[in-house]
């Protein structure tokens, strides 16, 4: 049974708050579900399915946030699988929508992380929880970004890639938010001053690193039928994919990546190749995050990221446009990005981006990347189409 | 057990939950010993230690006595970590250290500076007695 074109998303919302300390997590979400229901052109009544999870959010957060809405959906998902748990959750909600558990499904997120000033990179217990694993690695003192550094350690080892190279990704994405309103940090940058910037967890220097903001967003996920008779043009689900990778008992080759299995499923659940593709959004915690998605997604061949990723090609009008609201290098990260991937791939795919806008944009992919590459992480992929 | 509680009080960092599964591990690494476990039904060696063989399933598990002898597969040098016991150790080496046996284990490089670590550098086991407790696996630069 396939997917494909058979579901779509009907509204979407991302919250403008960046820094809202007066706000709870609860509040910016229900203002993140009405926002995409307004665009949707839907009440709340008509929703009855919901999905969501927050690194702030106790593992039943999502009954709570019911609660708050009186919600009492018939399908409900709290998929918690790191960053990417949002990317997911819209495949799931379009798995249930097309087997007939809901019909109008809410993907929702919100987080007070940098008015609450969580440590999301560097806080040394965010690796450290109690699961056996975790024995292991905890009294080392793992960060995320340390866990990241280590992948970017052994990419230049094995492939040569520089940190100038990796420099290029922040500094387009610093690009893209300039030209997005509502993005954090809008004033450009050049390669020289990802350098010059102090090395959190060697290779990375602190503009290699996401920023930590305030956030939420929401998605209404739909059957294609019912989105036709809704206020915009809808953005088609063709494929998905969603995986985990680990250290594997100690045997894993870490310059693979979830992405590359999920990934795959969902190119061939969409039926196109990644040369297809029109704009991508990728998960930016920390730019080798962005270079090893695009290897492992098949846009460029292993190894090959460093030259992939030079020249301008990232960029808004390049040959693929990466992250053009300006990613978590620039424009939010409240802790999980996932939702604001698949919100902006939608705005492109409308044409709603205004000086940002991809020319022609009819085909998007999403990926987002939960938890830590050095450690364990989850992959999910989104294929979307505006036909 | 009131020993390991004013242990952990004057060791910062965070220390391992011991257990009776991974109990074998900790206890040989207090003797200054290192073993994996080997599946005594389809020989998968695996780290870190667990109940159950993750490729046939099985129970039966034997330790396997390890030299200690590792390469540096990736590493990293952390400037930036605000928990207890961390923040007064900043620069550490966080890293993969490959054994000979073939496995991969996070750790941390000691007895070096983070610019005289390279990747493939033969690096050797040191036991790092943390609390009486407890001893960590680290490693250094061979000798
Ligand atoms: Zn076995």
């Amino acid at each position: 049974m396939s997917l494909s074109r058979k579901t779509a998303l009907a509204g979407v919302y991302e919250h403008p708050a960046r820094f809202a300390p007066n706000k709870s997590m609860f509040q910016i979400m229900a203002e993140s579900v009405r926002g995409a229901l307004d665009d949707a052109g839907l009440k709340i009544q008509d929703v009855d399915g919901l999905c969501t999870t927050g690194m702030g959010m106790s593992g039943m957060g999502i009954v709570g946030f019911c609660d708050y809405l009186n919600l009492t959906p018939n399908f409900v998902d709290s998929t918690s699988i790191g960053g990417s748990s949002f990317v997911a959750q819209t495949a799931h909600a379009a798995a249930a929508i097309a087997a007939g558990l809901c019909n109008i499904a809410v993907v929702v997120y919100g987080s007070t992380a940098a008015s609450q000033r969580f440590a999301i990179g560097t806080g040394g217990a965010g690796l450290g929880g109690g699961d056996p694993c975790d024995q292991y690695e905890a009294p080392f003192g793992p960060t995320t970004v340390g866990a990241y550094a280590m992948m970017a350690r052994r990419h230049m080892h094995e492939y040569g890639t520089t940190s100038e190279q990796l420099a290029e990704i922040a500094v387009t994405m610093r690009l893209h938010a300039s030209m997005n309103p509502a993005a954090k940090y809008r004033d450009p940058i050049t390669v020289e001053d990802v350098m010059a910037s102090r090395i959190i967890s060697s290779p990375l220097h602190l503009l290699d690193c996401c920023i930590i903001s305030d956030g939420g967003g929401a998605l209404v996920v739909t059957s294609a039928e019912r989105a036709r008779d809704l206020k915009h043009k809808p953005a088609y689900i063709l494929g998905c994919g969603e995986t985990v990778r680990h250290p594997a008992r100690g045997r894993r080759d870490f310059m693979e990546m979830a992405a590359a299995q999920s990934g795959r499923l969902a190119f061939e659940r969409a039926g196109v190749i990644p040369a297809d593709i029109d704009m991508a959004m990728i998960y930016d915690s920390f730019t080798i995050t962005v270079m090893m998605t695009l290897e492992n997604l098949g846009f460029c061949k292993r190894g090959e990221g460093g030259a992939f990723v030079s020249g301008g090609r990232l960029r808004y009008d390049g040959a693929l446009p990466i992250n053009t609201d300006g990613g978590g290098l620039s424009s939010n990260h409240p802790g999980m990005r996932g939702i604001f991937l698949v919100i902006e791939a939608v705005k492109q795919l409308r044409g709603e981006c205004g000086p940002r806008q991809v020319k022609d944009c009819e085909l998007a992919l999403c990926h987002g990347t939960g938890g830590a590459l050095g450690t364990r992480h989850s992959g999910a992929t989104l294929v979307l189409a505006n036909q | 057990m009131a020993d390991e509680k004013s242990d952990q009080k004057k060791y910062a960092k965070p220390l391992p939950r011991i257990d009776e599964e991974n109990r074998p591990w900790w206890e040989a690494l207090k003797r200054h010993e290192l073993y994996i476990q080997k599946c005594r039904d389809c020989g998968d060696l695996r780290y870190y230690p667990r109940a159950l063989c993750t490729n046939c399933l099985s129970p039966r598990t034997e330790w396997l006595r390890c030299g200690g002898k590792a390469r540096v597969y990736t590493f990293t040098a952390t400037m930036q970590n605000q928990a207890p016991g961390f923040r007064e150790a900043l620069p550490y080496i966080m890293a993969y250290v490959e054994l000979d046996e073939g496995l991969k284990v996070l750790t941390n490089l000691v007895e070096c500076k983070p610019d005289e670590v390279k990747i493939g550098m033969p690096v050797e086991a040191v036991f790092e007695d943390a609390t009486p407790a407890v001893t960590l696996l680290k490693f250094r630069p061979a000798r």
